[in-house]
């Protein structure tokens, strides 16, 4: 087992690598440099070349920049004069991060049992309204949605907050419209995964034993439709972040999403690729972590890995 | 049960000719015949056709037979509601926006489609390769895709927009070099599935050379699960185009996309809500019945609902 | 290591039959039609029997059996007729809460396909410790103590290591006594076996018959074996039941019916039996045609389009049981009492040549 951790931690690594490199050359691709849509002097401009240190032939500014990575230091905002892209970070993350846990709680456990439900009743109107919900869950995208609840619930019944972020009351609008893409998956793929299960021989021979429904539902079928689920976190919490992009900025939230949307109209290329690599960096190590949770839940993963060692 | 007693004439012995034989068989159907019966058979499928449809010819025909084009300004008719003079009202510049929503429709859905389809190229090209011919050449292939798999593909969209500056080449490009990696992981699967299965080793033993099993043995058979991909990396497309436009990475003025569009009209929603409403709907109209399309063909294929 | 053996007494002696199976109707709803897979089935089974029902792929055997559980899906499955009695009681009029504190507890079931009938996220030794904790109050504790015991009783070596191990961790025999035992957990007085062999190997076959012969004597259990094979037959069985097309076409003890088959189709599976001492040159015999689609049953007999001694009458009505001897039933109207034509030589008493 130790040894598929390692590899997978390798992986991990090697992709984030691959993205430092690649934002590194594309913001290196950009005609002009970040100054050019400041009117600056030509001294001034050498002085603050030199103080990014974009005065340094291109590798060498690559290689500062894998140093400075190795020690979590991101550089220095341009546009934000003197905070460095960490501070920004160390700021406005917690923010996203409180948003993204609340809209994936709410997608997860929602969905889950959304799925069951759909799966046990199923060809009845309960499942048809399941199916539904879900398909246009997934179909709407979240901005529309955004939209929508604040039009309804802001404007005209003014219910609940649409902007700014200062009591549990201002997050419900946000975290439901981030998390129903997600809850509509999930919901899906829950409902699907229980049928399969329920079809297997397995739960004809707990019948036999005398079980009940509830213990079969449970012990036998939810227990081993949740599996495939798990191996979609990853791209589900990928799926979220994204998301917070466009929400914060619609409900004026002010996190790590919101400044990353402002530094892309600002051109900020340090802020940029300072948070894409965070991004990344988070994304891939979340999957990492999803990966080998599934390696410990499954016990036929568990125990073939543990041959390997 | 019986009401009578037999006479010994009944029981006088029949050959095998004198018995009727009842066969009761269904007459053969080609494969994509059973498949298209079984979609017609589901309605959520079948509606979802219907839909895409009528949305695809009025964005053919909806710039054309409108009297507006797309860009002309009607300045004394700005933020219209809906009225004879503008059918769908006017935005905030006086544009018409029946034409601007069919135009943009047309343009969303042009991304749509071809970004899905380079995709496609791509992905089946390499996950063909690389399942095809196996051992390293397959190894090298899939580890780095399994690479490039890990990485967030919309941040990598969006680095490569701010780069190159949004326009429609720029996006679809864009999409198109990041979003192969799945569908190259799902037709290699495949291949290899395949390759296994006897019929390929049937017609390699009569001297078939390699492209022609792949053209005529491998690439049939791997049509069904690359269909059904499509069908879901089209919406996936016209999503993300959305979503870059609400970021500001959409298709520049005056150029209009029903992401942009929604944009636009998100401005204004607090007042004038159907300059929102009418691309949002039209966008989630376009990406609910590609998923209603999607999941019907994906259960007329499955060979395991087979009636 | 110790073994508690326990040796159920019927609660209620009731008629001298356990199990009584009275014209039992079962047909499923389908998108193509109504499958009539059980069309009037009667057979039954003494206390500490041994019985055998044998028939090909969808002759309605299992359908049959899983009725006996209430095991049968209901949207699509419908129990249409019929009465099934256990141990005095009317199966199809008890509520689902009552069949649940029967199966598992007084009727054992073990299924065909042991790869796939343990659930693979829960250790064996779980499995078969929920059976027990389910219908008896013990401890956790105590219902994995009991649980390796059972491990034991079906001879898988090294039961305490093995009741923490996962399925997939089994080979296919092995399952299969896993499955044996979680059946057998309660110690029910009624074991049903679906053809228990099918997916296995030969020489494990003739493993898992040794051992259910073996619990059958020790724990005075009752058996009914439903298989395709003959061969499994012979061993265990002193009783057979023998079914085409959702229909009982004979019955007797194992011996009336190996060498007095009184039936075409009974006859014909016999002959079917690939056989060591004949010459190998031999094609191996097989009956011509295949079984009727049950969509729409045959009026007649639904064996008489593949049988060599087909009459008129049998293709328009279908023969109820005839008493051939006092142990032996057979529905076929060769052996009516209004047939002037006299039996075919094979299907005389003492007709049979074999051994």
């Amino acid at each position: 087992m130790g040894r598929y951790v390692l590899k997978r931690f390798g992986f991990m690594l090697l992709s984030l690598w691959v993205i430092v490199t690649i934002t590194f050359l594309l913001m290196n691709a950009v005609p002009g440099g970040p100054f050019t849509s400041v009117k600056l002097t030509p001294l001034v401009e050498k002085q603050l070349q030199r103080k990014y240190g974009l005065d340094k032939p291109k590798f060498q500014q690559y290689l500062t920049l894998l140093k400075n990575l190795g020690r979590f230091d991101l550089g220095l905002s341009i546009r934000e004069r003197g905070r460095s892209v960490n501070d920004i970070i160390k700021n406005t993350f917690p923010t996203s991060a409180v948003l993204g846990i609340e809209a994936l709680v709410f997608a997860v456990t929602l969905g889950l049992a959304l799925g069951i439900i759909a799966s046990l009743y199923r060809g009845q109107a309960l499942d048809y309204v399941a199916i539904i919900i879900a398909v246009i869950g997934v179909s709407i995208p979240n901005f529309i949605v955004a939209s929508v609840l604040q039009y309804i619930f802001g404007f005209k019944l003014g219910i609940l907050p649409i902007a700014r972020w200062e009591s549990f009351k201002h997050t419900i609008l946000p975290a439901f419209a981030l998390g129903l893409g997600t809850l509509a998956t999930m919901t899906r793929m829950m409902r699907s995964s229980m049928l399969e299960v329920l079809n297997q021989d397995y739960i004809r021979t707990a019948k036999a034993k005398g079980l009940n429904s509830a213990q079969i539902i449970w012990g036998h079928g939810v227990r081993n439709a949740i599996l495939p689920i798990v191996t979609i976190l990853g791209p589900l919490i990928a799926g979220i972040t994204t998301g917070t992009l466009v929400i914060e900025r619609m409900f004026g939230i002010p996190g790590l999403g919101k400044y990353f949307v402002d530094s892309i109209y600002n051109r900020d290329y340090p802020m940029i690729m300072g948070t894409t690599v965070f991004y990344s960096a988070l994304l891939l190590f979340m999957n990492f972590l999803v990966d080998i949770a599934y390696g410990f839940i499954d016990p036929r993963i568990r125990l073939a890995r543990g041959k390997e060692d | 049960m019986l009401n009578f007693y037999p006479k010994p004439e009944d029981f006088a012995p029949l050959t095998l000719d004198e018995k009727i034989g009842d066969e009761i068989t269904r007459p053969p159907i080609s494969y994509w015949e059973d498949v298209w019966i079984r979609f017609r058979k589901n309605k959520l499928a079948t509606i979802g056709l219907v839909v895409l449809s009528i949305l695809i010819t009025m964005a053919i025909i909806g710039p054309i037979i409108s009297p507006w084009d797309y860009r002309t300004c009607d300045y004394g008719h700005v933020n219209e509601f809906v009225s004879k003079r503008h059918w769908f009202g006017t935005d905030y510049l006086g544009r018409d926006m029946f034409t601007r929503l069919w135009q943009g429709t047309r343009i969303s859905v042009f991304i749509g489609i071809t970004a899905a389809f380079l995709d496609l190229l791509i992905g089946v090209a390499w996950g063909g390769i690389a399942g095809y011919f196996g051992g390293i050449v397959d190894d090298i292939m899939m580890r780095i895709v399994d690479v490039l798999y890990g990485i967030p593909y919309l941040l990598v969209v969006i680095l490569l927009l701010v780069v190159m500056e949004p326009g429609l080449t720029s996006i679809i490009l864009a999409m198109s070099l990041t979003g192969w990696v799945g569908m190259a992981r799902l037709v290699r699967g495949q291949i290899l599935q395949l390759k296994e299965m006897e019929y390929v080793l049937a017609a390699k033993s009569v001297g078939a050379s390699p492209r022609r099993i792949i053209a005529r043995h491998l690439i049939p058979n791997t049509m069904g699960v690359v269909l059904v991909s499509l069908t879901s990396s089209i919406p996936g497309a016209i999503f993300g185009e959305a979503f870059l436009s609400f970021i500001g990475l959409g298709v520049p003025m005056p150029q209009a996309s029903l992401g942009t569009l929604a944009n636009e009209g998100y401005q204004v929603l607090r007042i004038y809500p159907q300059n929102m409403i009418i691309p949002a709907t039209v966008m989630s109209l376009l990406i609910l019945s590609f998923n209603f399309v999607g999941d019907g063909l994906r259960d007329a294929l499955d060979p395991r609902l087979r009636q | 290591m110790e073994q508690k053996v326990v040796k159920r007494e019927l609660e209620e002696p009731a008629t001298d039959q356990l199990l009584s199976i009275e014209d039992l109707q079962v047909s499923f709803h389908t998108y193509a039609g109504e499958v009539h897979a059980v069309r009037g089935v009667t057979y039954s089974v003494e206390q500490g029997g041994s019985l055998a029902v044998v028939g090909e792929s969808g002759c309605g055997k299992t359908v049959t059996v899983q009725a006996v559980m209430r095991l049968t899906p209901i949207p699509p499955g419908e129990i249409k007729g019929g009465k099934i009695i256990f141990n005095g009681k009317d199966i199809l009029s008890l509520t689902e809460r009552e069949m649940q504190s029967i199966r598992g507890k007084e009727i054992g079931m073990i299924f065909q396909d042991p790869m796939t009938g343990l659930n693979p996220t829960m250790t064996v030794g779980n499995q078969i410790a929920e059976a027990i904790i389910k219908h008896q109050r013990v401890s956790k504790h105590e219902a994995m103590e009991r649980a390796i015991e059972m491990l034991n009783l079906v001879e898988i070596p090294n039961p305490r290591v093995r009741a923490s191990q996962y399925p997939h961790q089994f080979s296919g025999g092995m399952r299969q006594r896993a499955m044996i035992a979680i059946a057998l957990a309660c110690a029910p007085v009624l074991l049903i076996a679906d053809e228990p062999t099918t997916s296995l190997d030969v020489t494990i076959q003739s493993q898992i018959l040794d051992l259910l012969q073996n619990l059958q004597d020790r724990l005075g259990m009752t058996i009914v074996l439903i298989t395709h094979n003959l061969g499994v037959v012979a061993r265990l069985a002193r009783n057979l039941v023998v079914m085409y097309a959702g229909k009982v076409v004979e019955r007797g003890t194992s011996w009336d019916i190996f060498y007095e088959p009184a039936h075409p189709y009974t006859e014909a599976l016999l002959q079917a039996v690939p056989r060591l001492d004949r010459p190998s040159r031999m094609e191996l015999a097989s009956i011509p045609g295949a079984p009727p689609d049950l969509f729409e049953p045959p009026q007649g007999c639904a064996f008489a389009p593949r049988c060599n001694y087909c009459m008129k009458i049998c293709m328009e009505y279908d023969a109820t049981p005839i008493k051939v001897s006092d142990s032996h039933h057979v529905s076929c109207w060769l052996h009516h009492e209004a047939n002037p034509n006299p039996l075919p030589k094979e299907l005389q008493k003492g007709g049979g040549k074999r051994d």
